[in-house]
């Protein structure tokens, strides 16, 4: 009986029934759950590495030792991964290597829209692109024949809709491992430059091969349609929404196997249409390739290159229908995300807020922190960048402008992730800065995962911990301190202190994450309205349980967790824990 | 006839269980099913949507604007923020409840007076009812998902109470059952 499987859990089904053995992951949303889902098989070995160039090296290690691996990461992260990625395609594989990339049109959880269908061209290596969950499970199975066939890493390229959209799935059996002896072969493994100038021309070969199997694919299809006005050639998501708007109305070559292209079947489906039209999100990789061909083809000029698609937008141009809605003519106030109630970061902003420092931030929820009131972050670039940033930063400004006092907040999974290098470098090369470690124990924005810090593994069993203090002071930093951010007074000391310090420091804020299981809240707090004058003090943090109602503030019971911020700041005493002895 | 439904609310709600239970439901209805949601930034208190849709055969996993069949929504806001995605002949379900958004909370702009009023005046079906406060008659303020559903399943004549019986008893934890039931009855019957 078919299933509604969500397609990550469809990529993790693909990969258990591939007989995948070792998966490891960094997490990234919209990737996450890929490796979540497949640590819920105990036949394959998953992990949380601390980035992702880690987990594909550890992935390709395990397809080196013969067994069949798997490495999973969204969009920014294969950029963190470009580095073995690129030469992974000269070496090969010994048993079948997947790696997957989740895409972000729309940029629901992201930095930036960057289209990574533009790797597997320029590191010369098959990419599949699935457009629903059924497609996510056949393409994992698929991608490991590819891989081993041609001894290559194959990638799958999943995007938002695919990755966290449910469909329904017919799930089959696992099949059995395969065990590829390992056999030393260094002009194959070693690329220095006498192996791997020998290696190129047997890549760019593969690359000829792979484009003959793409025009046979199955993966790349033909479906007809009642008038050949238009043909569409589309892939991924949009070919959903494409069916959705068109219909058979309009025959479409679906692609699945985006790189290499399937020349012949392209040019073949561009004969029997009069206009040719592409559909992608994104990039125009599809309709550059088509024009390299020679063919006349649109695209762009039609579908916007920013954001997501949908069969609306297609429906209008090809279709040339409308769906709209009644709209309320009414100035309705944004909800944007915002940092929990309790949330540990809060108090730490809040003084940094307070005493107008340069924040240089970093990628996790604390990116919160540059949302009003609090408004207390200048950057945020990618994973690690603050704690190199900081070293610049302060070697350019160093003795002009004393004032000023620049530091870098930077989560405890994002500063294994690539924080430690920059640690490393303001170490070595001795810049004056005051780098903030927020510890909250935990991955948070993707939804709790463990890390290096936290002492457990993927499936929540104990693991190798990594003691922060200590790997700072090995580092050659003297001054590492540890603050608790529920009490802002400590904060402010430390911060105060550690910049006047005049060597390089550590601040470490810990408290665990006010959404773990494991967290026992206090009871909420109440006002007591006898000594509450309404000055708004309490309104600078930005809790979402605190509001003004009838000039007075009001704590929301159902949020507030006792964390007892707000309380620091009232100077006329006017919030009471409901149980005292709860503390 | 693919039919759509907008689940909306607040991050944090319980939007992910009303939208499992509905796929649950739908797809033991031998439909084509596809549910779509967005997790990471969005659920830290933003607004968020999740969207059902079940036919024959169903391809897009999203829904735009003018295509929702009904919009199913925690709160009061959030409705009036989606309305533009309703059909003009489609069914609101809402809770009354009212969230305060971070710039209504820093005092930057008010929360939108009379807004259930003003969207009825639209000419839109609105069905609205406290769903907060019959949750916690059920014993949890985190059961309005149910609450909502169980208003919901007037709209569907062709499902039987059993299949809906049935989803609850697949989708939620055992300990919840009893609780999740009385709020779907609640729901239902209110």
């Amino acid at each position: 009986m078919k299933q509604l499987m969500q397609g990550n859990a469809a990529a993790a089904r693909g990969l258990y029934e591939a007989g995948c053995r070792v998966a490891s992951s960094y997490p990234g949303t919209p990737s996450t759950e890929i490796t979540e889902e497949a640590a819920k098989y105990d036949e394959i070995y998953c992990e949380w590495a601390p980035n992702e160039k880690v987990a594909m090296e550890t992935a390709f290690g395990a397809a080196l030792a013969g067994r069949r691996s798997f490495c999973g990461m969204k969009h920014v992260g294969l950029n963190v991964a470009a580095d073995p990625l690129f030469t992974v395609s000269y070496t090969g594989i010994n048993a079948g290597m997947v790696i997957c990339v989740a895409d972000d049109p729309g940029m629901h959880s992201s930095q930036n829209e960057q289209d990574s269908r533009h790797y597997a061209r320029a590191a010369k290596i098959p990419m599949l692109e699935p457009s629903d969950s059924q497609e996510a499970l056949n393409f994992f199975k698929n991608a490991y024949e590819i891989s081993e066939e041609f001894d290559v890493p194959v990638i799958v390229k999943m995007c938002t809709r695919v990755a966290h959209s449910q469909s329904l799935v017919e799930v089959g059996e696992r099949e059995d491992e395969i065990e590829v002896p390992y056999e030393k072969n260094i002009s194959k493994y070693v690329m220095m430059p006498g192996n791997a100038i020998k290696r190129h021309p047997i890549i760019e070969e593969r690359m000829r091969k792979l484009k003959i199997y793409s025009d046979f694919s199955k993966m790349n299809r033909f479906e007809d349609g009642k008038s050949n006005k238009i043909g569409i050639i589309t892939s991924s998501t949009c070919y959903q929404y494409v069916k959705e708007a068109c219909g058979d109305l309009y025959p479409v070559f679906k692609i699945g196997m985006i790189w290499p292209m399937p020349d012949e079947k392209i040019k073949e489906f561009a004969k029997s249409v009069v206009r040719l039209v592409i559909v992608e999100e994104l990039d125009p990789f599809i309709e550059d390739y088509c024009k390299s061909l020679g063919l006349k083809c649109e695209g762009k000029e039609l579908f916007p290159i920013e954001g997501e698609l949908n069969q609306n937008i297609i429906a209008q141009k090809l279709v040339h229908t409308k769906t709209t809605g009644k709209k309320l003519d009414e100035n309705i106030p944004a909800r944007p995300p915002m940092m929990c109630a309790g949330c540990p970061h809060r108090g730490l902003f809040y003084t940094l807020s307070k005493n107008k420092c340069t924040v240089l931030g970093d990628i996790g929820c604390y990116i919160l922190g540059a949302v009003a009131p609090l408004s207390a972050m200048d950057m945020t670039l990618c994973m690690g960048a603050s704690v190199s940033a900081l070293h610049g930063f302060n070697k350019a400004i160093h003795g002009r402008e004393g004032d000023m006092k620049v530091v870098a907040v930077i989560g405890d999974s994002t500063f294994m992730h690539s924080g430690m290098t920059g640690l490393a470098n303001i170490a070595y090369n001795q810049s004056n800065s005051v780098v903030i470690i927020l510890d909250n124990s935990i991955t948070g924005m993707t939804g709790h995962q463990q890390n290096p810090t936290t002492g457990y593994n993927i499936k929540g069993d104990p693991a190798g911990k990594i003691d922060l203090e200590s790997l700072c002071k090995a580092m050659g930093f003297n001054r590492v301190r540890v603050v608790d951010p529920y009490n802002l007074k400590e904060c402010e000391d430390a911060l105060k202190e550690e910049l006047a310090a005049g060597e390089a420091s550590v601040i470490i804020s810990r408290r665990p994450c006010a959404l773990l299981k494991y967290v026992k809240h206090n009871p909420p707090l109440t006002v007591n309205k006898e000594k509450c004058v309404g000055c708004k003090s309490c309104m600078k943090i930005g809790c979402p349980a605190l509001s003004i109602k009838d000039k007075q503030a009001h704590v929301d019971a159902t949020l507030c967790v006792g964390c007892g911020v707000c309380e620091q700041l009232c100077k006329f005493e006017a919030f009471e824990s409901t149980s005292k002895e709860a503390k | 006839m693919t039919k759509n439904i907008m689940i909306v609310g607040v991050g944090g709600q319980g939007s992910v269980l009303a939208s499992k239970l509905l796929g649950h439901l739908l797809t033991a209805q031998g439909f084509d099913v596809k549910v779509s949601e967005v997790h990471g930034m969005s659920q830290r208190g933003g607004s968020v949507v999740t969207y059902v849709r079940y036919g024959e055969r169903v391809y897009s996993p999203i829904i735009d604007k003018g295509e929702a069949d009904f919009i199913v929504s925690f709160e009061i806001l959030e409705t009036a923020r989606w309305l533009e995605y309703l059909k003009p002949d489609g069914q609101i379900v809402t809770s009354t409840q009212q969230i305060d958004p971070m710039p209504v909370l820093i005092g930057a702009m008010p929360y939108p007076e009379n807004l259930l009023d003003k969207i009825k005046a639209t000419g839109v079906k609105v069905d609205a009812l406290d769903c907060l406060k019959l949750a916690e008659e059920a014993g949890s303020s985190k059961a309005v998902n149910l609450v909502l559903l169980g208003r919901l399943s007037h709209y569907f004549n062709d499902i039987a109470d059993e299949a809906w019986q049935e989803a609850i008893n697949s989708c939620v934890p055992p300990k919840f059952i009893e609780l999740n039931k009385k709020a779907f009855e609640l729901g239902k019957n209110s």
